[in-house]
C-alpha cells in the first residue's frame, strides 16, 4: 500500500524536474529577446550586453539552470522583468481569483453533467439520450473563445443583463463572474456528461440491475439505489483530470473577459518574455496538473477497492478506453 | 427503416458540414464574392448592396475587407495547416508509439517517460510558451502543434501495439525473420488504422480550435492572411457596436469543429459495432 504511493511521488518528482529543464530549455531559444524587453527597442548593443552580464545570462546554460533551480526549490522565485516585484507577490492574489473561478465552475459543472449524464444513460437511444448526446458534443466543439462571443452576445449585448468585462476594477462583483463560470462549466460539462453517460449505460446493462429490474425494484429505487454509487466511480474520477482542460479554458476565459487571474498573467508572462515568471506559472501549474492525478488515482482506488493500485493508476493515466483520454484533449 | 436511419442523421450532419468547409477551402478563389484582402468599405453591416449587383453578405470589417469571402479563404488556410499539423503530430506519434510497442523494455519506458512530461502541461501554457518564444507563423505553429499533440497519439498507438505484439500473426511473422521495420509499418501498422482514424478525425478539430485560440490570443498565422480566431482578435475592441466583425469566425469555427465531432463519433460508432453486437445489424 505504500511502496506504491511512494513510487508515485518520486515518479512526480522526476517529472517537475523534467518539466523545469524543458520549460527552461525554451525559454533559453533566444534569452537576448530579454534585455531587448526590459531596456526597449532603442537600447544600444553594449548596454544590452551590460545588462545581461550584470543579470547573469552569460554564464554557461547547465550552469544557470542549476543555479536557478537551486533557487526554484528554496522559494526565491526571482523578480518579475515586467511588472518590476518579485514573482512571489504577484501569485497569490491572482492564483486565488482564479481559484475562485475554477472552484464556481465546478459548483455549476458537476451536478448538471451528472444529472445529463444520468438521465441520458439510464435509457440509452431513448430520445432524451439523443437530445443530451448532441448537446454534449455541441457544447464541446465550441471553442471556449466562440461560447465567450455567443454568451456575451446574447447576455451582455442583446439582453443587457451582464457586464461584458470582469476586472474587477471596484471589488469583488458576483455578477462579473457569471460570464466565465459559465463559459467554463458549458465546455467541460459535455465532456464529463459522456462520461457520466458511458458509464451509466455500462452500468445498466450489468446483471445485478437486471436481476433487481426482474425483481420489480421499482425505476426510481433502481437507479438512486442500485446504480448510481457504481455509475459514478469513473466519472468523480475524471473530473480531476478536468482540472488540466479547465486550467487551458481558464487562460482563454481570463484574457477575453479581462479578469485579472492566474491565466492572464500568464499569458501577459509570455507575451512580454518575462522569463522568471512564466517559469514560476508554468512550474504552478504543471504542479497542479500532477497533484490533481495523484489525487484521481488515490480517488479512484479508494472508491473501487477490488482494483488493485497498478489497474486503477493505468486507467487514470487516460489509456484509450471507449473516450478520449481527458490529456488528449485541447 | 425510420429507426436505422435517425441515428445516423447526426454523422450525415456532421459530414455534410465538413465536407461544406472542405469544398470552401478547395474552391475559394471561384467562391468568395471580393479578394479577402482588399479594402473596399470599412464596418458596413450585413446584407448591405456593395454596388455592381454584389452584396456584402457578412458586411466587411475596419479595414474594409469582406468577411465572407476573409471566412471563405480563412478555411483554406485552416484546414491546410491544422491538416499539415495534424499529419506531422501523427507521423512522429505513430513511429515512437510502435517502436515502444514493439521492442518494449527500455525504449518503452523512456518514450512513455517523455510522453508524460510533455502531457503534464496544460496543452496552452505549452503553446504560449513556444509560440512567444519562436514567434507566430504557420511553421511555427505546426512545430508547437506537434509538440503537444504526439504525446497523446503516441500513447494510443503504443497501447494499440502492446496489444498487437501479442498476436499470432506478429510473433509467426518474427519467427519468420522479418525485419522490425517491416512487422511495424506492414504488420503492425494497418491492425491498428480503425481507432487511429477515429481520433484523427477529432484531433484535426482540436488542431482547427488550438490554430483559432492561437488567433484569438494574437499568437496565430500573422496578420493579413484572413485566420477566424484572429479575426475575432482584431475585431474585439469594436465588437459592442459591430458585432458581426466576431460574430460569424466563431460561427464558422464551432460549425467545423462540431461537425468533425459529430464525424468522429459516428466513425467510432461504426468501428464498434462489428464487435459489440453481432447478427443484427442485418437489415
Amino acid at each position: 500500500m505504500k511502496t506504491p504511493i511512494l513510487a508515485r511521488l518520486v515518479e512526480i518528482a522526476g517529472t517537475m524536474l523534467a518539466v523545469s529543464f524543458i520549460v527552461y530549455l525554451v525559454l533559453e531559444a533566444n534569452s537576448g529577446d530579454v534585455a531587448v524587453k526590459v531596456l526597449g527597442p532603442f537600447s544600444t548593443e553594449d548596454q544590452r550586453a551590460l545588462w545581461m552580464h550584470q543579470n547573469g545570462y552569460d554564464a554557461p546554460f547547465l550552469w544557470r539552470y542549476l543555479e536557478w533551480l537551486a533557487r526554484f526549490a528554496v522559494g526565491d522565485w526571482g523578480m518579475s522583468t515586467h511588472y518590476r516585484v518579485p514573482v512571489w507577490q504577484l501569485l497569490p492574489e491572482r492564483l486565488g481569483r482564479t481559484a475562485m473561478l475554477a472552484g464556481a465552475t465546478l459548483v455549476v459543472m458537476i451536478p448538471v453533467s451528472f444529472s445529463l449524464g444520468i438521465l441520458a444513460g439510464m435509457a440509452k437511444g431513448s430520445v432524451a439520450d439523443r437530445i443530451i448526446s448532441f448537446f454534449c458534443v455541441a457544447t464541446t466543439s465550441i471553442p471556449e473563445f466562440a461560447s465567450s462571443v455567443f454568451l456575451a452576445a446574447i447576455f451582455v449585448f442583446w439582453l443587457g443583463v451582464l457586464p461584458g468585462a470582469s476586472s474587477m476594477t471596484s471589488g469583488f462583483a458576483i455578477r462579473e463572474l457569471v460570464l466565465p463560470t459559465l463559459v467554463l462549466a458549458l465546455y467541460s460539462a459535455g465532456y464529463l456528461a459522456r462520461i457520466t453517460r458511458a458509464s451509466m449505460v455500462e452500468v445498466m446493462e450489468a446483471p445485478y440491475i437486471r436481476a433487481a429490474m426482474m425483481r420489480g425494484v421499482p425505476p426510481a429505487r433502481l437507479v438512486l439505489g442500485h446504480a448510481l454509487r457504481n455509475a459514478l466511480v469513473a466519472p468523480v474520477t475524471v473530473i480531476m483530470l478536468q482540472i488540466p482542460w479547465l486550467l487551458s479554458g481558464v487562460i482563454v476565459v481570463e484574457v477575453f473577459f479581462a479578469y485579472r487571474g492566474f491565466g492572464s498573467l500568464l499569458y501577459e508572462a509570455g507575451l512580454n518574455s518575462d522569463i522568471a515568471l512564466i517559469e514560476a506559472c508554468a512550474m504552478i501549474s504543471v504542479a497542479v496538473v500532477l497533484a490533481t492525478q495523484f489525487l484521481s488515482d488515490l480517488i479512484y482506488a479508494w472508491l473501487n477497492p477490488r482494483l488493485n493500485r497498478k489497474t486503477a493508476r493505468a486507467d487514470a493515466a487516460g489509456i484509450p478506453s471507449e473516450t478520449p483520454a481527458a490529456g488528449a484533449a485541447p | 427503416m425510420r429507426r436505422r436511419m435517425l441515428p445516423r442523421l447526426p454523422v450525415l450532419f456532421g459530414a455534410l458540414i465538413v465536407l461544406l468547409w472542405v469544398l470552401c477551402a478547395v474552391l475559394a478563389p471561384w467562391l468568395a464574392p471580393f479578394d479577402p484582402l482588399h479594402s473596399l468599405q470599412p464596418l458596413v453591416p450585413p446584407l448591405s448592396d456593395a454596388g455592381a449587383g454584389r452584396m456584402f453578405w457578412l458586411g466587411t470589417d475596419m479595414l474594409g475587407r469582406d468577411i465572407l469571402s476573409r471566412l471563405i479563404f480563412g478555411a483554406r488556410a485552416v484546414i491546410v495547416w491544422a491538416g499539415f499539423a495534424t499529419a506531422t503530430a501523427y507521423v512522429i506519434g505513430i513511429a515512437g508509439g510502435l517502436v515502444a510497442g514493439f521492442y518494449r523494455g527500455h525504449a518503452d519506458r523512456l518514450l512513455s517517460f517523455l510522453a508524460n512530461v510533455v502531457l503534464s502541461f496544460p496543452v496552452l501554457v505549452l503553446y504560449i510558451l513556444i509560440i512567444t518564444k519562436v514567434g507566430a507563423s504557420g511553421f511555427n505553429i505546426v512545430l508547437a502543434v506537434t509538440f503537444a499533440s504526439a504525446p497523446a497519439i503516441f500513447r494510443i498507438v503504443r497501447a494499440l501495439a502492446l496489444d498487437l505484439r501479442e498476436r499470432d500473426f506478429v510473433l509467426a511473422a518474427i519467427s519468420q525473420g522479418e525485419t522490425p521495420l517491416r512487422i511495424m509499418v506492414l504488420d503492425m501498422l494497418p491492425n491498428a488504422a480503425g481507432p487511429l482514424i477515429v481520433d484523427a478525425c477529432l484531433r484535426l478539430g482540436y488542431t482547427t480550435i488550438t490554430i483559432g485560440v492561437l488567433g484569438f490570443l494574437g499568437l496565430g498565422l500573422p496578420p493579413p492572411t484572413p485566420d477566424w480566431g484572429g479575426m475575432v482578435n482584431e475585431g474585439r475592441p469594436l465588437a459592442f457596436a459591430f458585432p458581426h466583425l466576431i460574430l460569424f469566425p466563431c460561427i464558422a469555427i464551432s460549425s467545423l469543429m462540431l461537425g468533425l465531432s459529430l464525424l468522429a463519433d459516428g466513425l467510432r460508432d461504426g468501428e464498434q459495432r462489428p464487435l459489440k453486437s453481432t447478427g443484427t445489424n442485418l437489415p
